[in-house]
């Protein structure tokens, strides 16, 4: 299942959810991502390092297809999600979201209640069950180890939060939809250490039932969350492998150079 | 030597500096002290009315101001006339003015907005008077045939040519509202599986809809006052009515139409500026709540 000469490193019974294939990236004429072919793991956390500019949250947002957005921007390649082409001709967009969660660098709760914030995915997927809604909230908010400081303000404003709450309900937010994989760009860098240290405990919570890819400047982080370890350099994915290996033993000279901060 | 020359530099731009501060916070005050005496201007030529004969008169059911029997003052009717061609005016101005609003901020594709925002804002540069001529010949007409009335000036024909002069400024500030929606939140939403047109409606319009409405009050501001094309296709007749068919008369249409004949200082003349009171204090408040909507969610900077 995983090609060996690739990475060595990885456990032969690996499963590997997302497969990129020669991915190249552009916004108008400047290409952002050079042949970015991946694997990744599942029910794993995969971290994608790099200095700023080489492509890795460009990489990330390749994944859900928030690219999109962006006007004169084009894919080229493969990218397939269990085995499925997501920018095959006919993919249904909003079903490849609901499959893959994403949570951004800056918390960005809806001006709404708690609840709302939370019911807001499972809302536009057609649920209307009071009841149920209500234990999808609470879940997803348990899930993301906020649920004992907002249970009993779930109708207050959730711009009332603190930053690092905030950011926890944007997880819980993004949980709600029942997504299997949950892309994370730099989800703690706008937050205080303590905040930081509780998203990290959280990562480390979730990785038993989803897949988890997560961009991060702090290489720190990088080694505590992440079982596999990418890096990014100048849109090209220099190298890839077990986190400890990585950060021990890199192959390439430029992650060493990298992670021994002698640049970036 | 030079430190004398240097004193008496320093002193010369500290005195320029001085002239300079009192000029401008002079102009600023300027503004002020106009609506002041804007004010103190009105009450004191409509003053006299409120002794003899009496506020109570502005209260009365018709407004027959020249009479050989007795004349009557009641505000009535033309608060009425105004109310109606207002609120029809914005039963037509909002839903299109926030639709359109929605597509230029939201789905139109960058050259489209290009091409029309142009053309809304030449709409609101078309004097009031040349619309006024617009509602003449084509609207009143048009409303005359459809409805099979005896005349097409009606408080309808009216409010159609109002909204036409409320539609664009509505429409930009409410883009204004859209576009300030953070991008962050519709990345949010859309990462979520809703589609452009879930986020729109559920994200987007929510969190701008502050904005719009004190734009839908600035709007309605601005109908109130507006005069010249209401007076041209109102049918200028004083009925307490609630019907859109029927010829209306709005208080600044009576302002404009009678003071030009009013004897100078006579009641009919202060019951006038009774009706101006009347108006500048709906609008006074009208801005003063768009203001304090704008100001709470912190879309005013």
């Amino acid at each position: 299942m995983v090609e060996q000469s690739l990475y060595p490193n990885y456990p032969k019974d690996l499963e590997m959810v997302i497969t990129t294939n020669q991915v190249n990236f552009f916004y108008g004429l400047t290409q952002a991502l050079f042949d970015i072919s991946l694997l990744i793991p599942a029910k794993h956390v995969t971290a994608l390092i790099g200095p700023s500019g080489c492509g890795k949250s460009t990489f990330l947002r390749c994944l859900n297809r928030m690219n999109d957005t962006i006007p004169h921007s084009r894919v080229e390649g493969e990218i397939s999600i269990n085995r499925k082409d997501i920018y095959a001709p006919g993919t249904d967009v909003v079903e490849l979201r609901k499959e893959v969660g994403m949570v951004f660098q800056k918390s960005n709760p809806f001006p709404k209640s708690i609840f709302d914030n939370v019911a807001y995915g499972p809302r536009i997927h057609g649920e209307k069950n009071p009841k149920r809604l209500a234990e999808i909230v609470e879940q997803s908010l348990q899930q993301s180890a906020i649920w004992d400081e907002v249970k009993d303000r779930l109708h207050a404003n959730a711009m009332g939060l603190s930053g690092g709450q905030q950011q926890r309900l944007c997880i819980a937010r993004a949980l709600a939809v029942g997504p299997k994989i949950l892309l994370m760009d730099e989800p703690a860098s706008a937050l205080d250490p303590k905040s930081t240290t509780r998203i990290e405990d959280l990562i480390g919570e979730l990785r038993t039932n989803y897949t988890i890819v997560i961009v991060t400047h702090n290489m720190q982080q990088a080694a505590r969350v992440s079982d596999y370890t990418a890096f990014f350099y100048e849109g090209r994915l220099i190298e890839c492998d077990a986190t400890p290996k990585i950060f021990t033993n890199p192959r390439q000279k430029q992650t060493e150079d990298y992670i021994t901060g002698r640049f970036g | 030597m030079s430190e004398k020359r240097d004193m008496s530099r320093s002193r010369k731009l500290f005195i320029t500096d001085k002239l300079m501060r009192l000029l401008l916070v002079g102009a600023a005050s300027t503004s002020v002290l106009v609506v002041c005496l804007i004010f103190l201007f009105l009450f004191r030529e409509a003053g006299p009315f409120a002794l003899n004969p009496g506020l109570g008169k502005l209260l009365d059911s018709q407004w027959i101001p020249v009479s050989f029997q007795e004349e009557h003052f009641g505000v009535g009717p033309l608060l009425a006339g105004s109310a109606l061609v207002t609120a029809l005016a914005m039963l037509v101005t909002v839903p299109i003015s926030v639709l359109v609003s929605i597509y230029i901020a939201e789905i139109a594709h960058p050259t489209e907005r290009e091409f029309l925002k142009p053309f809304i804002e030449i709409l609101a540069s078309i004097p009031s008077v040349v619309l006024g001529f617009f509602g003449l010949l084509v609207v009143a007409p048009l409303i005359k045939t459809t409805f099979g009335l005896s005349t097409g000036l009606t408080a309808l024909t009216g409010a159609l040519l109002l909204s036409l002069m409320a539609i664009p400024t509505i429409i930009s500030l409410s883009e204004d509202a859209l576009v300030s929606v953070p991008y962050a939140l519709k990345n949010a939403s859309l990462a979520l599986g809703a589609s452009h047109l879930q986020t729109i409606f559920r994200v987007t319009l929510p969190a701008a809809l502050p904005g719009i409405v004190a734009a839908v009050m600035l709007g309605i501001g601005r109908v109130i006052g507006e005069t010249m094309a209401v007076l041209m296709v109102t049918g200028n007749s004083a009925i307490l009515t609630a019907s859109p068919l029927s010829s209306v008369r709005t208080m600044t249409a009576t302002i404009a139409a009678e003071m030009g004949e009013v004897p100078f200082g006579s009641v009919h003349y202060q019951a006038l500026f009774w009706i101006g009171i009347i108006l500048l204090v709906i609008t006074f408040f009208l801005n003063i709540i768009a203001q304090r909507v704008l100001k709470k969610y912190g879309m005013m900077k």
